[in-house]
Order: C-alpha cells, then sequence, then structure tokens
C-alpha cells in the first residue's frame, strides 16, 4: 500500500513495556540507529527499580523516550508522536503522554482479558477508558506475528518471545524511514561470540516488522526526519555515565596522574564504575570496596599516593562519605566524588531523577568544609564536567563535587568527538625543593592561590604527616585558637579562589531585563528549549546556566545586576534559590521548581516564565 | 641504599601517650623492626607510609619520621588498601586499635584480609576505649565493668585471631606489649610476608583497663600461661621448657612431657605455612586455664595479593588493548562523520 511521506522536524517515539520486554534495548537501538544517520536526539530511560517486577503490571513498566530531530535536540521531549505499548499495562502508564496527534502502536496479543485486568482496567475498551481513542491506533498482532515469522527458526518458544522487541523496532523504523543496517551490525556484535544462533532470528523478525509496517493499513503516514548538514567532523552517541568516565580519564591523561576508582555499586552511578574498570588499558585502577565509605576512603588513599583519585555515588552513598570528604578537604587532597542524584530522600525512588543533593554537596559535612562543585549540564557535557572537576581538584588540592543526575548519566545524545590536543594540561603542584631547614611543609600556600605542595610517598626527603586533626602551616598538630580559625578561612579561600581559574558566566540573551532565567545541571535543556519557545511568542527573556555552583563564576554578579527579577529552575525545592539568594540578598529570586523524580516539561517552565514576563 | 637505624624513624614530636601505656613498646619495637625491613627489602625511607585510624594508638603515625597518614575512625584499613593498590612499591604499616578497627571499622578490615592487601597492621588491643576514656570494645571481656557496662558486659568479645583466620587471613600473629625482641622478629616476619598481616598486639591501658593482660604478661606466670610459637619448632613452654601441646583426638591439650606417659615426640610441630587452617584456628582459639595462650606467628601462608592482582591486569590488559589514548577511547565503537 501506498503511504503518504510526511517531511518533519522533529518526532518524539516513546517505548513502553513490561521491565522484561527489552524496551530499553529496543529504543536505544532506534536513538543509535537515527544518530548515524545524523539526526540530533536526546533520550530518556524511564524505568522502575525493580529487575522484573510483577509481570502485566502498571508498577513494572518499562520506558525509554527518545526525540530525533533534524537539528540538535535539547530535551527528550514533553510528550511523544508515536507510543509503543507492548501490553495493557504500558498503554495504562503511558497514554497520558501522548500528543493529541500521537500514533498508539500495542500488541493486540497482550490485550487479553488476564492482560487487562492486571493492567487494571475496568471496561473493555482500554482506549476509551484512557480517553485516546481518537489517536491513530495501530493494533498488532506483534506476539504471533513473531512466533510466526520464527515458526522455522529452531528456537524455543520462550526465545521466540524474546524476539518480539525486535518486531516492533522494525515497524518503528518503517513508519520514520529508518534504515536497518545499524541494528542488524550491532546485532551480529552482541551475539557473535555467546548466541550466534540468534542473530539470524533477530534480523528475521526486525525486517518482517519492517515489512509487515509498509503492508498494513492502519498506518496512514510515514515520516522523514531529514537531517540539516552539521559540523564537520565524528560523531558518536553517548551516555552522561559514559561521558563522565571518559571525562576522568582525559584529565588522568592531561595530568600525568594515573586515575584510580573506588566505588561501590549504586543505582543510578554505577554505570561509571563499569566504564572505568573496562579500560585498564588507560592505565585506571578500579576498586570495587566493601561499602561506600571504603570507596572514598580507598580513594583518598590513592591520592595520597599520587593518584588521580575519583569515588562514584549517588545520594545515600553521598551521605555516607560525608565524615571522609572531610578529611579530604583537611588533608587537602585532590578527590572527585561524582554524585549521579537520585529522588531521595533515604532510598527514595533510585531509578527517577533529581536535583535535591545539592544541598548536601554544598553543606553535607561537619565543621567548615568548602567543597568546590561542578555540574554537569547534558548527557555529553558531562565529559567537560568531568574533566573540568579534576582540573580544579589536581590543581587547587581540593575535593571536588561533580554533580550529574540519573537522567544525564542514563541519557545519551550525539556527541561531536572533540581531539584531546584541544584540552588543557593539568598541572598538579608537586613539591620540588626543600626549604632550608630541610623540612617540608606540607601546608605552605602559595600566596596567589592558597594551594599547598604535593608530596607523595616515594619522594626523598619529603616524609611529612597528613591526617583530619587540625595543623598548622609546617604540618604540626595544633590546637591553637588563632591557627585554627586562620586554617579554616585559607581553606575556604582556596576554594573562593578557584573562581579566577573558571569561564565566565555565559548570558544568552539581552544584558537587561525583565527576567533572567537561571538554572544549573541537566535542566540545561529544557530551559533552553522554553526560553526559545518564549521568545518565538515575541517576548524577551535572557537565561545563564551554570555549570560551576561554587565558586558561582566571578561575573555573576554583574550578570544578574541588569535584571529586575531572577527565576531559578530546578528540581528540587528552591536549594539553588536560597543559595543565590544568599549570595546576593539585593537580588529578586523567584522559582520554578519540580520534585516528582522526573525531568521538567518544556511547557511547565514555558509557564513560569510566562507568569513573570508581562510583555 | 642507605644504612638506616631506630633513630631515622623516630620523628621530632613529642610522644604523648600516657607513661606506662603499652603503646610506647610497640612503637619501639616497630622503629627498630623497619630497618631490618628496609635492609631486606631494599626499601628507603620515603617508600614508608605508616597510616591510622582514631584513637591513641592511631597517634603513632606522628611519632614516625616517614610518609604518615592520621586517617579517620575506622577507615585506616580502606586508606591503606588504597595507597597500596594506588602504588605496590610502597610498604604499608597501618597501627589500629580493637574498637577502631574490629567495632567501627569492622567491614574494612575483614574485606582487606579477605582480599589479601600486601599491608602491614599493627592491631593495639588493649579491651577499651582509651581516648574517650573507659567505655568497653569489641574485645572487652564478658562481664567487663566499664563507664558504659556499669554493671558489667552482656557481649561476647571477638578473638581477633579467629577473626582474621575466619576470613581466610594469610598471616596472623599475636604479642604482648612487653615483648620487644619478640615483637620486632614479627613486624620483621609480617614485613616480609606478601599479603595482609595482622599482628595483634595486647597492650595494657595503664589508666582505663589496667592489667587488662596480666594474668599472661606477669613475669611470674608468663612462660606457664603462654606459648610462643615459632615455624618448625616443636610448641614448648613452661618456666622449665617441659609442657608441650599434642593433638588429643580433635582437639589440642597442654602436657607435661614425661608426666602420664608423654613424651618429645608427640608434641606438635608448628607449621605457619600450612595452608590447613585446622590447627592455626585452634592454636588462635587456645585460652587459659587449660592451654596456654599462643604468641608469636601463628599462620603465614602465600597466596596472590590483591594490590598485584590489580597491578598485574591493567598489565595484561593494556598489552591486548587496541585503546592506548583517549582519543583511541573516543574513536572507538560506533561513530559516523559529517562530511
Amino acid at each position: 500500500m501506498q503511504h503518504k511521506v510526511i517531511d518533519t522536524e522533529d518526532v518524539v517515539i516513546r517505548f513502553a513495556g513490561d521491565s522484561g520486554d527489552g524496551m530499553q534495548l529496543t529504543g536505544s537501538l532506534f536513538a543509535d540507529t537515527s544518530a548515524i544517520f545524523g539526526n540530533g536526539l536526546s533520550t530518556f530511560p524511564d524505568y522502575p527499580a525493580e529487575i522484573r517486577a510483577p509481570h502485566g503490571t502498571v508498577s513494572g513498566v518499562s520506558g525509554f523516550q527518545v526525540h530525533i530531530g533534524s537539528d540538535n535536540v535539547t530535551t527528550p521531549g514533553d510528550f511523544c508522536d508515536l507510543l509503543v505499548a507492548m501490553n495493557p499495562a504500558a498503554l495504562k502508564a503511558n497514554a497520558k503522554w501522548c500528543k493529541p496527534t500521537a500514533m498508539i502502536l500495542v500488541d493486540d496479543d497482550a490485550f487479553d482479558e488476564a492482560g487487562m485486568k492486571k493492567a487494571g482496567f475496568r471496561t473493555e475498551n482500554p482506549f476509551e477508558e484512557l480517553k485516546v481513542e481518537d489517536r491513530t491506533l495501530i493494533v498488532a498482532p506483534i506476539t504471533s506475528l513473531t512466533l510466526e515469522s520464527l515458526k522455522d527458526s529452531g528456537l524455543d518458544q520462550k526465545a521466540m518471545l524474546k524476539c518480539k522487541n525486535m518486531f516492533t523496532l522494525g515497524m518503528a523504523c518503517f513508519i520514520y524511514s529508518r534504515p536497518l543496517e545499524y541494528i542488524f551490525s550491532y546485532l551480529e556484535r552482541k551475539f557473535a561470540k555467546k548466541h550466534p544462533e540468534v542473530i539470524a532470528p533477530n534480523r528475521k523478525v526486525l525486517s518482517d516488522g519492517f515489512n509487515y509496517a509498509a503492508n498494513i493499513q492502519a498506518i496512514p503516514n510515514t515520516y522523514k526526519i531529514e537531517p540539516t548538514p552539521k559540523k564537520k567532523g565524528t560523531y558518536r552517541n553517548i551516555t552522561g555515565n559514559q561521558a563522565t568516565a571518559w571525562g576522568l580519564l582525559a584529565a588522568s591523561e592531561k595530568s600525568g596522574l594515573p586515575l584510580f576508582c573506588g566505588s561501590y555499586p549504586i543505582t543510578p552511578a554505577t554505570g561509571i564504575l563499569e566504564e572505568l574498570a573496562i579500560h585498564k588499558s588507560l592505565g585506571a585502577k578500579t576498586v570495587q570496596a566493601e561499602d561506600e565509605i571504603a570507596g572514598i576512603c580507598t580513594a583518598i588513599g590513592a591520592a595520597y599516593a599520587g593518584s588521580l583519585a575519583v569515588t562514584t555515588t549517588s545520594g545515600p552513598g553521598l551521605s555516607l562519605k560525608s565524615e571522609a570528604l572531610g578529611l579530604a578537604v583537611m588533608t587537602e587532597l585532590p578527590l572527585v566524588v561524582v554524585d549521579v542524584q537520585r529522588a531521595g530522600p533515604s532510598t527514595g525512588i533510585p531509578t527517577k531523577t533529581e536535583q535535591t543533593d545539592l544541598n548536601q554537596a554544598l553543606y553535607g559535612r561537619n565543621g567548615e568544609c568548602p567543597v568546590p562543585v561542578v555540574a554537569a549540564h547534558s548527557p555529553a557535557h558531562c565529559f567537560d564536567a568531568a574533566f573540568e572537576a579534576a582540573r580544579i581538584a589536581v590543581e587547587h588540592m581540593t575535593p571536588v563535587m561533580l554533580l550529574s543526575e540519573g537522567f544525564l548519566g542514563n541519557g545519551s545524545e550525539p556527541w561531536l568527538i572533540p581531539s584531546m590536543s584541544d584540552y588543557p594540561e593539568i598541572k598538579p603542584p608537586f613539591a620540588e625543593t626543600l626549604p632550608e631547614d630541610g623540612k617540608f611543609k606540607p601546608f605552605e600556600r602559595d600566596p596567589q592561590t592558597l594551594v599547598r605542595k604535593w608530596a607523595v610517598p616515594g619522594m626523598k626527603g619529603f616524609e611529612h604527616r597528613v591526617g583530619g586533626l587540625e595543623k598548622n602551616h609546617n604540618g604540626v598538630l595544633s590546637s591553637d585558637p588563632a591557627n585554627h580559625e586562620l586554617m579554616v578561612r585559607e581553606r575556604y579561600e582556596k576554594v573562593l579562589r578557584i573562581a579566577d581559574s573558571i569561564p565566565a558566566l555565559a548570558l544568552d540573551g539581552p544584558a537587561q531585563g525583565e527576567l533572567l532565567v537561571v538554572g544549573w545541571g541537566g535542566t540545561y535543556g529544557h530551559i533552553l528549549s522554553a526560553v526559545n519557545e518564549v521568545r518565538k511568542s515575541g517576548k524577551e527573556v535572557a537565561f545563564a546556566h551554570f555549570d560551576y555552583i561554587f565558586p558561582v563564576p566571578s561575573n555573576t554578579a554583574e550578570v544578574f545586576s541588569g535584571f529586575k527579577r531572577i527565576l531559578v529552575c530546578e528540581l528540587n525545592s528552591g536549594q539553588f534559590a536560597a543559595y543565590l539568594r544568599n549570595l546576593y540578598p539585593e537580588m529578586e529570586f523567584v522559582q520554578c521548581n519540580k520534585v516528582q523524580g522526573q525531568p521538567f516539561l518544556v511547557k511547565e517552565i514555558v509557564e513560569s516564565i510566562n507568569r513573570y514576563i508581562q510583555r | 641504599m642507605t644504612d638506616l637505624t631506630f633513630k631515622d624513624f623516630k620523628s621530632d614530636q613529642e610522644v604523648r601517650w600516657c607513661p606506662g601505656c603499652g603503646d610506647h613498646a610497640v612503637l619501639a619495637a616497630l622503629q627498630r623492626a623497619l630497618p631490618r625491613v628496609s635492609k631486606a627489602l631494599d626499601y628507603e625511607k620515603e617508600n614508608f607510609v605508616v597510616v591510622s585510624g582514631i584513637g591513641c594508638s592511631s597517634r603513632l603515625p606522628y611519632y614516625m619520621d616517614t610518609y604518615g597518614f592520621h586517617s579517620i575512625h575506622g577507615r585506616a584499613t580502606a586508606i591503606s588498601t588504597g595507597i597500596k593498590v594506588a602504588n605496590p612499591d610502597l610498604a604499608i604499616w597501618q597501627a589500629c586499635g580493637d574498637g577502631d578497627a574490629l567495632a567501627i571499622g569492622g567491614n574494612h578490615f575483614i574485606h582487606a584480609i579477605r582480599r589479601n592487601v600486601d599491608i602491614n597492621i599493627v592491631l593495639f588491643n588493649n579491651q577499651i576505649y582509651g581516648l574517650t576514656k573507659g567505655q568497653y570494645s569489641p574485645t572487652s571481656k564478658l562481664g567487663a565493668i566499664t563507664k558504659t557496662s556499669p554493671y558489667g558486659t552482656v557481649e561476647h568479645p571477638f578473638n581477633p585471631g579467629s577473626l582474621v583466620l575466619g576470613a581466610k587471613g594469610t598471616f596472623f600473629a599475636r604479642s604482648l606489649d612487653v615483648e620487644l625482641k619478640l615483637n620486632e622478629e614479627i613486624m620483621t616476619q609480617a614485613a616480609l610476608h606478601k599479603g595482609a598481616s595482622v599482628m595483634e598486639m595486647l597492650t595494657n591501658c595503664v589508666i582505663f583497663n589496667d592489667g587488662a593482660h596480666k594474668s599472661l604478661s606477669d613475669p611470674a606466670v608468663r612462660a606457664d600461661r603462654t606459648i610462643v610459637l615459632r615455624n618448625g619448632e616443636k610448641m614448648i613452654f613452661g618456666k622449665n621448657r617441659d609442657k608441650g601441646i599434642i593433638l588429643d583426638g580433635m582437639s589440642l591439650k597442654a602436657v607435661t612431657i614425661g608426666e602420664d606417659g608423654h613424651t618429645l615426640d608427640e608434641i606438635l610441630v608448628h607449621d605457619a605455612h600450612s595452608q590447613y587452617m585446622g590447627v592455626h584456628m585452634m592454636l588462635a582459639d587456645m585460652k587459659g586455664p587449660d592451654l596456654p595462650v599462643a604468641l608469636g606467628v601463628i599462620r603465614d601462608v602465600e597466596d596472590i595479593t590483591y594490590d598485584e592482582g590489580v597491578r598485574n591486569q591493567v598489565e595484561e590488559v593494556t598489552a591486548k588493548s587496541k585503546i592506548h589514548c583517549v582519543d583511541d577511547l573516543l574513536h572507538s565503537g560506533s561513530t559516523w562523520t559529517v562530511e
């Protein structure tokens, strides 16, 4: 049959199914295919904490949303153009994310009485019950078509059923004019060694799904998202956790310090440890410690021994690391602490994203204990943010907190691969000469930066002791009141002076006006989209995003001073807003907040901006 | 290489332990052992790192003129692990107390032993929290009356030896603070042992738990209530060197040679290098009144160390991998080019 082919700028597809249905893989493959096709994209995996939650229930639904566009795409999209629902529960959980014009593709075989009952439907028509009956419904017997497709494959029924996500993926690829070659090559790579017998069946099901979609009448239109010409160069798709790991490896190379990562597995940060564990050929040593505290303590030990030391975690793990982080502040050792934030407090909602650890990062320690805080603003930006966190840690002899988010860590986007020759050398302030008395003074400071010198075990003549007890500049224990106050001030001032080595706050928009929108971390893409949308409506609004939170860039006050009001958007109840109010009490701050374990919707920020702009 | 003496390991810091504290003697033994160790292993002074947690004994790094790290309560073992894995060429000595290593730091302690990290742990066991002024510790005897157990504790103590061996430890030794010569000998053997070496030092807290080990350390009874084990030597003890340990069925038994028909021949010969854990476990568990408490090196066996394992893996993977710099990494896997 002839389908009308429509050119479009961007589409959002949401794949949803049981947490064992392979929706994360299906979504990732669709995203990777689109990336290689040259589209801009942003992904958002939205999955439950349970590995296999009760089959067929709403709580067990796993989703993967991907937004693809001709041009760059900055968010995974608020609402979808195509919802793929592999069972009734997936439809129930995700119907609310469908645009009025959306297509809904469901596996008819899963919509039997038992499936409907498990999902908690009360009537026989799930579409009417969810008020989506007016959408374009593609009801396909995916399970039986998959079994039919594979009847001669020699696979058992269970193995055949595992392929049904490929059928769906094939259909989605047809609808959005995606070539299948990348997925074919992926299947080859993935299964060549362990399960070569499933390569051909998966290929067949994928092609059959594609062809099936081409043959049925239920699909009125197909879409083309032609990539606009992009900056020349080599691209790849990258997730935030992968980019974080790679940024740390880059910093290791540029500093000449071997990388050491001591961590304990925790969602959603584990991917960084896993990624670093692969790259031993770059000299990375990883220790999967017995607990979070040992994670940071092994890292502190490694820092003392001269490594680029890292510990990775998420909120609850950061709580456990607090005391040791204080030790790193006191001993003035370089250390990168990565917090991939998730919904809290306590165990919270482990797989859901939030920005609620900012206060913990800034203040969560005993004593006056300043730790610089850097935040990543997109999956690919995790690379630069990690590099910067490591640069600051090493060059300023301090632990540095790098805030990422579940949304960034698991999300992905295309990335123009940089060249390492474009990154600066990182210069560790190693001690070189001994003073006249022959005794190394571990806490003597550079007069400009207040940074101490680093002497590592093995350096002859520099033997010295560090520790958690207060010391004087010579490294001798001291409980002298004046010395303590001096050291407290110097440790704080040392961190403030990092502002001299970081980029100025960039302002997007006019330098003066009614409203400046600010954000930090992973809300960047959503705020940028919202600001652009408001501008399209003819209103004037400025935007500034903070990658450096403590200290803030030195031009911050100057940027702020041009505006009547500052709208702070963040996925918490106002932690950054409170921080800024404390720094700039003369300014008027208003807030746009959300604490639902979910990213912002662009429209939520648009509404908030419009509330504060008169013209 | 430099010929080091004990003076080279003494720092200029005033030692601030209470007069009569058992820690002084352990420090002295360590300062005497390290020159021997440095000679045997070809270490310079700058290759030694002394790590500690929190507690009286954890002040020790300040008194050693080496690299030192006085960390936080319980975490010395994790810090030591990080230092050693980062640089396996360093010699790590760790000072920690019974509360530090076995209560708040118990998790790190057992895991460092399980992994067999090549560190030397001197466990100062005075059966009390001294720095916080006299609360019971995880090694305080059942019923011990302390500030937090005014009516006596109602919990069993750890035997550090059983704990170490239970975690499949590769080296365990025990001694008394006053045994200066023996301690120097134990420390030297611990240094030569590759892997986690735990040396339990029964120390006297003169202020809060004075005499806790007196029933063993008192010169009048020491020879009869303790036995110094040496590899390859018969397990003989007693003031008159006429008592020995035999295997009686499934248990150990102390006998007097020449009495009840017992002969020198049946006295067990100590084999610290035996992989078999059973006898070492029984030796570590020996206590009065029927059996002497075992001192000396109870177990000393070879096994792969964690730090070497990590280092070897880095070398093996590097030899095979195609990724040798970050630019290689960035271009690995699926990429596409826009012309």
